[in-house]
This record gives structure tokens, C-alpha cells and sequence, in this order.
């Protein structure tokens, strides 16, 4: 049994303006010490995925469909306090700005002591022993010295640090990492993903990363999902995505790379912008952007090609198949 | 690493930790705020020692003679030494009348305030934090009680009390209605202001990562958001600690208030208005000096305190 396993996910905001679907047809499997690279631009619905994984969406949104199967047990259907046992505990979450996800007006070591308490019947020195070594797995200089410190003492890697330090806290079976180096510095940006991984190898914690930074995933997962107006467009093993995408986008996303562009020259980009959730085109959410686009794929929705270890949602990745498959057969013959 | 722990210095102690703040770096250049500190303090403490301050004991009748009633301050014509401010009209001390007044009337202050304040933070930080039909329903509440003036409400509370259950238990009551009718009046100022807090930091991501830790909502609103919700609460405490006097003296002084026997500030005056034409001033004007600067240099604390909670006016 896969760990963490995501069935025909659908998620819906009921919106002033009417329901519109965030999230539609969601499927994948994570196994234990697996990483899972979440790829896409902004508004594909990445974050949204995060939150719904623990079944933390708030109004609006909300889980209309399909089943989120951790260890077996349906995250989607299960009360809120069973929720609450898992949440921090066997599945944690980082998140993007650590200047936001600690709370500013209780010390460090308040808020590790606190998650300690909340789900283990341990007295104040054990948790606080407990956070302590956290803080050194973490690489904290003097952790004695930061337990009684506030957030705004701290620089910004220094709290991305404790931020995973209270993600590693109750030794969780998944982290999910919400863009987790996108608000600090570049050279501090490596460290914390090295750490990161570190951690991770180390424990054995599953890994679902949340990012737009293809060079990051291509260092930190094995398995990665690219994503677009809330739909999966490819998904597979990362070295193929990034050595030989398929998907019309994903391949724009690649050359969209500084270290694609000649130097000297603009940038590449994919042209226009990610449709909003309520005018999102028919057939393929991509066709109006598609450098390739067909006839097709402005009325029909591309079902899932297989293409070596990956599969791609692309009615010209399935019309290229079918024509390799029908000159081999064609040589075959011969 | 060791060098870096070198260069951290130790902790600063948390008189080191005030003295370096905005807050007492404002406090050290305000001359009202220290002004009105100072005079505050002065009343809390007369407050509070005024059974060693005093020199009777006005609740004492054995003390109060009614042959020395209105007499005059001791510097006019036809004052006694001993009643430094002259006496009331029952003869009792005025010094240590207001002594004991003040006492009673910042301990109805201060308790009615509490309950204000307890009351008003559960109910915002449930609206806020909750939202939708809570929110609406306890808002409309809010709404409905707004819509009647605490004076109103207290007055017809506190008669309707009296008519009911006589004046005698009512006079032994009397502190405990009005704390109760003032701190249940006046519950939305605190709601509203605690409920407008609680949305904007609701939306914060320290509350989420509260959640994704998986802690209970009462303990996300208790811990994590109530202090960062402690600015706004400590400015409106302040003025509501002036607005609860007044209402209490307001309240004494139409006779609604404390007894005759056991006189807040109000009730004094009250009592001395009476006797204003006759030519027995002192009996009004020295306690009404006392309520004026009482609430004056709390409201300026509060003016000042706003001041310097104000993130919109400090950037720091």
C-alpha cells in the first residue's frame, strides 16, 4: 500500500460569481521516502493541492470529489479530529514566508513546546529536550539561546530553519514543502534545500515539493507532476520531464530557463498567461498558448498518453504516438 | 560555530529589554503621558491606602458627628483643622470620603472593565474566528445592545432592582449590580474591535501553520491569536476604565448608584448638590474635581497609548 495515495481528486471554490473547479482529476501515489516535485505557474493550483492533502481548505473551497488515502485511511472523509492527529503529526507542511508562519508574539520555543504538547502527553523538559536536538538537526548555532528568542530576532534562513525544525518535530511520514526557499535569498535559497534533503534522506520522510523552480526539483525529487489551470498535463519520473518533456508547456517551462536563452538575447516565454478558473477554455486548457495547437484541442479534453515512464496529457504527444506506432507496424510488415 | 557563539551577546533582562523599547522611549519624551502616570498612580494609591490615609473612617457612624455637617474647607472662614476639606452635609470627613469614593469608584472602574473585557474578547474572537452564521448572529447581538444606551439599560436594570427587591438589598448589592450592569452594557465595544482584529490576523500564515500543526481552535484564537490582538485592547481599556466611572458616577448621581451611606465619587456629588445653593460648594466641587482629573489623565494615557500601538504611526 502506497503511503499517500490521491484518487480523482476534485477541488471547488463556491464563489460569488458561481462554482469553479481548482482542482480536477488529481491522481498519484507517494511512497514512503519518496519526493514528489509539484511543478507550475502561479494560480495552477499547486498550493491548493498542498492544503487540500490535509484537508486544510477553507471557505470557499472545499473537497467535492474523490478520496485522499493516507495509509489506507480517507483524509477527505474523516473528522476534524482525527484530522487534527495527523496534521503535524504524521503529515506537516512548510510554508513559503517565514517571516508570516511563525507567529510573532510567542518565543521559539513556545511554539515547538506547544506542537510537542498537542499531540504527545510529554512533560514541559522532555519537549522542550525534544526541541532542542530538533534545533540542532537543524543546524541552529546555540538552539539553548533561540529557544527563548522571538521570530523577529531571527534572519530569514535562520527561521526557514526552525519553521523545518517544527515540521521534523513529531517526525512525520510526509513533509509538504510550499515553495520553502522562494521568500529568502538565493545563497541561503541552496542551503535550506540541502538541508532540506538531508533531513529528509536521513529520516526517511516522504517529500512533496511545492515549487515553480524546475532546477530545484530536478535536484531534490525523483518523481515530478506538472501542472496547469488545476489539471495534471504530465507526470513521471523527473529526469525524463526534464530531459525530454512532452507536453507543449512543460517544454515552454524548460525553455523558459535563463540558462536556455542565448546570452545576449530575450529571455523565451510562453506567451499570454494562465486562464482564471472560471474562463478556462475548452478542450485542452493549454490550446490557447499552444504553439501546436489542433483543431482537437479546442473541443476535446486530451486524455493521458504513455511516453517512456511519463504520462502526458497532449493530443499531439497521443497523434505522434499513434503515428510511431503505426510506422513500426508499418516496418514491421516490411 | 563557536566564534559565532562568542559573538552573540547575553540576553538582555526584561527591564534591559523595556528600556530599549519604543514604548518607554515614548513614554521618556512625553511629558503628559508622564504627567498624567504620575497622577494616576497617586489616585490608585490614595485608593488603595486610603484606610491608612484616612484620618476617620467614613462608613464608621461612631466617627461622624452630625453637629460639624458642612463645614467648610479648613483655609475658609469657619473651618475646623481637623476636616481639612470640610465636612459633608452628615458631617463626615470630606477628605476621607473621597478617599474611600475614589476606592469604590475605580474598583467598579476596573471589575466592570474586566467583565467588559472578558465578555467582549470571547464573543469577538468567536465571531472572527468562526465567521459566518456565528459571526452574523453574535454581531447582530452586538448590534441590538448597541442600539440601547448603557444608561438606559442601567437605569432601568437598576430601578427595576430596586422596586423589585427593596432598597435595603439593593444597598447592600450596589456595587456588584453596577459592575454587572456596566461590564454586561458595554461587551461590543470590545467584540467589535476584537472581531475586526481577529480577521485581519486570521488571515495570516501563522494561523495556518497553527492548523497544519494540528491544534484545536480554541487554543489557535487563545494563544495564537488573542496577543497578537493585545494593542487595540489595551487602548479601548483604558477609555472604557474612564467611560465605566463616569457611567457609575453618572448612575450615583441620579441616585441609582451606591448607597448614601457607603458614597462613590458620583454619589458625593450627588449628595452635595443639595446643598450647592446654600453656599456648601466644597460638598460638589472638590469630589467633582477629583472625578474630572481621574478620568481626564486615564483618557490621555489612552490617547497616548494609541498613539504609540499605532502601527500605522510607528514603523519599526
Amino acid at each position: 500500500m502506497a503511503l499517500l495515495e490521491v484518487n480523482n481528486l476534485e477541488v471547488r471554490f463556491g464563489l460569488r460569481s458561481g462554482e469553479v473547479s481548482a482542482l480536477r482529476d488529481i491522481n498519484f501515489t507517494l511512497e514512503r521516502g519518496e519526493r514528489l516535485g509539484i511543478v507550475g505557474e502561479s494560480g495552477a493550483g499547486k498550493s491548493v493541492l498542498g492544503f487540500s492533502i490535509l484537508n486544510l481548505l477553507s471557505r470557499p473551497g472545499y473537497i467535492a470529489g474523490g478520496e485522499i488515502l493516507f495509509e489506507g485511511r480517507n483524509l477527505a472523509a474523516m473528522s476534524a479530529r482525527e484530522l487534527r492527529s495527523i496534521r503535524g503529526n504524521r503529515i506537516s507542511m512548510i510554508f513559503q514566508d517565514p517571516m508570516m508562519t511563525l507567529n510573532p508574539v510567542l518565543t521559539i520555543g513556545q511554539q515547538m513546546v506547544e506542537c510537542l504538547r498537542a499531540h504527545r502527553k510529554i512533560s514541559q523538559q522532555d519537549a522542550k529536550r525534544i526541541a532542542l536536538q530538533k534545533l540542532k538537526q537543524v543546524y541552529i548555532p546555540s538552539p539553548e539561546k533561540r529557544f527563548d528568542q522571538y521570530p523577529h530576532e531571527l534572519s530569514g534562513g535562520m527561521r526557514q530553519r526552525i519553521v523545518i525544525a517544527i515540521g521534523l518535530l513529531m517526525d512525520p511520514d510526509i513533509i509538504i514543502a510550499d515553495e520553502p526557499t522562494t521568500a529568502l535569498d538565493v545563497t541561503i535559497q541552496a542551503e535550506i534545500m540541502d538541508l532540506m534533503l538531508e533531513l529528509c534522506e536521513r529520516n526517511n520522510v516522504a517529500l512533496i515539493l511545492i515549487t515553480h523552480d524546475l532546477g530545484v526539483v530536478s535536484q531534490v525529487t525523483k518523481q515530478a507532476m506538472v501542472m496547469y489551470a488545476g489539471r495534471i498535463i504530465e507526470q513521471g519520473p523527473t529526469r525524463e520531464i526534464i530531459n525530454d518533456a512532452q507536453h507543449p508547456y512543460t517544454q515552454g517551462l524548460m525553455n523558459a530557463l535563463p540558462q536556455m536563452a542565448i546570452p545576449g538575447q530575450r529571455l523565451n516565454q510562453i506567451r499570454g498567461s494562465m486562464p482564471p478558473l472560471q474562463k478556462i477554455p475548452a478542450g485542452c486548457a493549454f490550446n490557447p498558448r499552444c504553439e501546436y495547437v489542433m483543431e482537437v484541442c479546442r473541443s476535446q479534453l486530451p486524455e493521458f498518453t504513455s511516453s517512456g515512464g511519463c504520462r502526458v496529457a497532449c493530443h499531439l504527444v497521443a497523434k505522434m504516438k499513434l503515428e510511431e506506432a503505426a510506422a513500426q507496424r508499418v516496418e514491421e510488415a516490411n | 560555530m563557536t566564534e559565532q557563539v562568542d559573538i552573540l551577546e547575553a540576553r538582555p533582562s526584561a527591564w534591559q529589554r523595556l528600556r530599549d523599547s519604543h514604548l518607554w522611549h515614548s513614554f521618556v519624551t512625553d511629558r503628559v503621558a508622564q504627567l498624567s502616570l504620575l497622577v494616576f498612580v497617586a489616585f490608585a494609591l490614595m485608593a488603595l491606602l486610603a484606610p491608612l490615609l484616612a484620618p476617620f473612617n467614613p462608613y464608621d457612624p461612631a466617627q461622624i458627628d452630625i453637629l460639624n455637617s458642612e463645614l467648610p474647607p479648613s483655609w475658609e472662614e469657619g473651618g475646623d483643622p481637623a476636616f481639612w476639606l470640610g465636612t459633608d452635609a452628615q458631617g463626615r470627613d470630606l477628605w476621607s470620603t473621597i478617599l474611600y469614593g475614589t476606592r469604590i469608584s475605580l474598583t467598579i472602574g476596573l471589575c466592570a472593565v474586566a467583565l467588559q473585557a472578558a465578555l467582549g474578547i470571547v464573543i469577538g474572537l468567536l465571531a472572527g474566528y468562526f465567521g459566518g452564521r456565528i459571526d452574523s448572529l453574535l454581531m447582530r447581538f452586538a448590534d441590538v445592545q448597541l442600539s440601547f444606551s448603557t444608561m438606559m439599560v442601567a437605569i432601568v436594570v437598576l430601578a427595576v432592582f430596586q422596586a423589585t427587591f427593596g432598597t435595603e438589598l439593593y444597598q447592600r448589592l450596589a456595587m456588584l449590580m453596577l459592575i454587572l450592569v456596566i461590564g454586561i452594557a458595554e461587551w461590543p465595544q470590545y467584540a467589535r474591535t476584537i472581531r475586526a482584529s481577529v480577521l485581519a490576523e486570521k488571515r495570516k500564515e501563522y494561523v495556518d501553520a497553527a492548523r497544519v500543526i494540528g491544534l484545536r481552535p480554541a487554543r489557535i484564537m487563545f494563544r495564537h491569536i488573542l496577543p497578537n490582538t493585545l494593542s487595540p485592547i489595551l487602548v479601548i481599556s483604558t477609555v472604557q476604565v474612564a467611560n465605566a466611572i463616569i457611567s457609575e458616577a453618572s448612575l450615583s448621581f441620579l441616585g441609582l448608584g451606591m448607597p448614601v451611606s457607603q458614597p462613590s465619587l458620583g454619589s458625593l456629588i450627588s449628595s452635595g448638590f443639595e446643598y450647592i445653593f446654600s453656599g456648601a460648594w466644597w460638598i460638589t466641587v472638590i469630589p467633582g474635581g477629583v472625578l474630572i482629573a481621574l478620568v481626564l489623565v486615564m483618557n490621555l494615557l489612552g490617547d497616548w497609548l494609541r498613539d504609540v500601538l499605532n502601527p500605522k504611526l510607528y514603523k519599526g
